[in-house]
């Protein structure tokens, strides 16, 4: 059953940018801020050869993989650029008093 | 390991065992099972503030450089049309070929990662002029190339491995005309164009993405014919001095630079500080080669656009092998190592770490020597 995990705090994430967050049963996320001041997530791993998408690089609704320079809109999880083909899942963000929580 | 004796007398014997680096063979099912497939690289330390600076696109300093790129290529194929069939043509050839020839290898290579520009279309446009100039089907090459950044020099993984061991010298020399790379990318643009891929690219191109290999070839193969049709109408090579022949009479600069890349480093290990070098070159052969001699800083954080990888260098070089100061200077310390090689030395360079650095990374190659 999906339920709600407190992630981070929202002052964690710079504008425009990510962090990964690490549940401990083992799954690892992407936490972003748009531009618009906008919490997203999606699985912390590229579909592409499975590297942390956590230290690539946001610009606007992308996220560009650190390794080969894949993209993905992070609102929807679509894969954008080659070599990224298949889509990230996505999941249900909200942020209640300065923490962001996500639907997993 | 067998020796040849070589047919002239003073080479004496040559190794005749070499590693098998192909794709499909048994040294890549062995790289897979010693962990060293998608494994898990050495960085140095970036702060993640310095690191998104130093990511941060924008269309500034690409377009800049494509706009002098795109108007030195028009300028030097005027004048050398105009001046042909003079000798006085030669020397627009010469600067034409490798504008054509050379600068389309780090064209193709910034724009397939995507990096030169802030704009996606703007990549992607220089990216397929640059492949077809330097004879590299797009769509393969940015699979080959995602495989390169996985697994450097990872043999038996590695499809772009440049330099083998022992070193094929007969191939570098004759590639500094193009002559035997040019080859291999016809024979793989007729393969292409029957609708079907090499064995081993199928290895890593996706088959969704098999038909956009086959349509770039079958334009390409237009185009070469047109071209070729239009010298024997006019009954004159000059259609193809400016359509293809570039790439063989332009090539040597790539190679010299390209060659520099990775030669007689390590195989096999998983800290780029071993198998990739960084070497200082003068700024026309940084233009021409778009600054991908910060080779190490390139391989450890390809995120970076090539703008930006002199001051990269500047950051973490606490952490690098000192940089060769130029060209000559680090064929000084290839040529040796290849020589040796090519006699069946298995010897490779470790290059000593300023004490700044963090050690290399042991495990995985423990038997790393010179
Ligand atoms: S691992 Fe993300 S694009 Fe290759």
């Amino acid at each position: 059953m999906p339920h709600w995990v407190d992630a981070c705090a929202a002052e964690d994430i710079e504008t425009e940018d990510l962090i990964r967050y690490d549940h401990p049963d083992g799954r690892t996320f992407a936490i972003y801020r748009s531009p618009e001041d906008e919490f997203h997530c999606t699985d912390g791993l590229c579909t592409h050869e499975f590297v942390h998408l956590a230290d690539g690089l946001v610009q606007g609704c992308l996220i560009e993989c650190p390794m080969h320079n894949g993209v993905f809109d992070y609102r929807t999880g679509k894969a954008k650029r080659a070599p990224a083909y298949e889509d990230l899942k996505t999941y249900q963000t909200k942020v209640e008093n300065g923490r962001v929580l996500i639907e997993i | 390991m067998d020796y040849l004796r070589c047919p002239i007398p003073w080479c004496g014997e040559f190794v005749l065992d070499r590693r098998n680096y192909s794709l499909l063979g048994e040294e890549g099912r062995k790289a897979v099972e010693k962990g060293l497939a998608a494994a898990d690289w050495y960085h140095t330390k970036v702060s993640r503030n310095e690191m998104k600076e130093l990511m941060g696109r924008t269309d500034r300093y690409a377009l800049r450089d494509t706009a002098i790129w795109i108007a030195a290529l028009l300028l030097s194929a005027g004048a050398g049309i105009y001046l042909w069939p003079s000798w006085f043509s030669v020397p627009f050839w010469l600067a034409y070929g490798v504008l054509y020839g050379s600068s389309s290898d780090s064209r193709w290579h910034e724009c397939g990662h995507g990096t030169a520009f802030k704009t996606p279309w703007m990549n992607d446009v220089v990216h397929q002029i640059a492949c077809f100039m330097i004879m590299r089907n797009p769509t393969v090459w940015r699979w080959s190339h995602s495989r390169h950044h996985t697994d450097t020099i990872i043999v038996g993984r590695d499809p772009e491995i440049a330099v083998m061991r022992p070193p094929d010298a007969a191939r570098i020399l004759l590639n500094l005309f193009g002559i035997m790379d040019a080859i291999e990318a016809f024979r793989r643009m007729f393969i292409h164009v029957t609708g079907r891929l090499h064995p081993e690219e199928e290895t890593y191109v996706p088959a969704s993405e098999h038909h956009k290999v086959v349509f770039t070839a079958r334009i390409w193969f237009a185009i070469y014919a047109a071209t070729v049709a239009t010298a024997v109408w006019m009954g004159s090579i000059l259609p193809l001095m400016v359509i293809g022949l570039p790439r063989f009479y332009g090539a040597w600069h790539h190679i010299m630079t390209g060659v520099l890349q990775h030669a007689a480093l390590a195989d096999d290990v998983i800290d780029h500080r071993l198998n990739s070098r960084t070497f200082h070159l003068n700024p026309i052969s940084r233009f021409i080669y778009w600054n991908m001699n910060y080779h190490v800083e390139h391989h450890m954080f390809p995120m970076v656009p090539y703008h930006a990888l002199p001051r990269l260098h500047e950051l973490i070089k606490h952490d690098l092998p000192s940089a060769d100061g130029s060209v000559w200077s680090a064929y000084r310390t290839v040529l040796p190592v290849l020589l040796r090689q090519l006699r069946g030395d298995n010897v490779f360079l470790v290059r000593k770490l300023p004490d700044t650095a963090r050690p290399y990374r042991a495990e995985l190659h423990d038997a790393v020597g010179a």
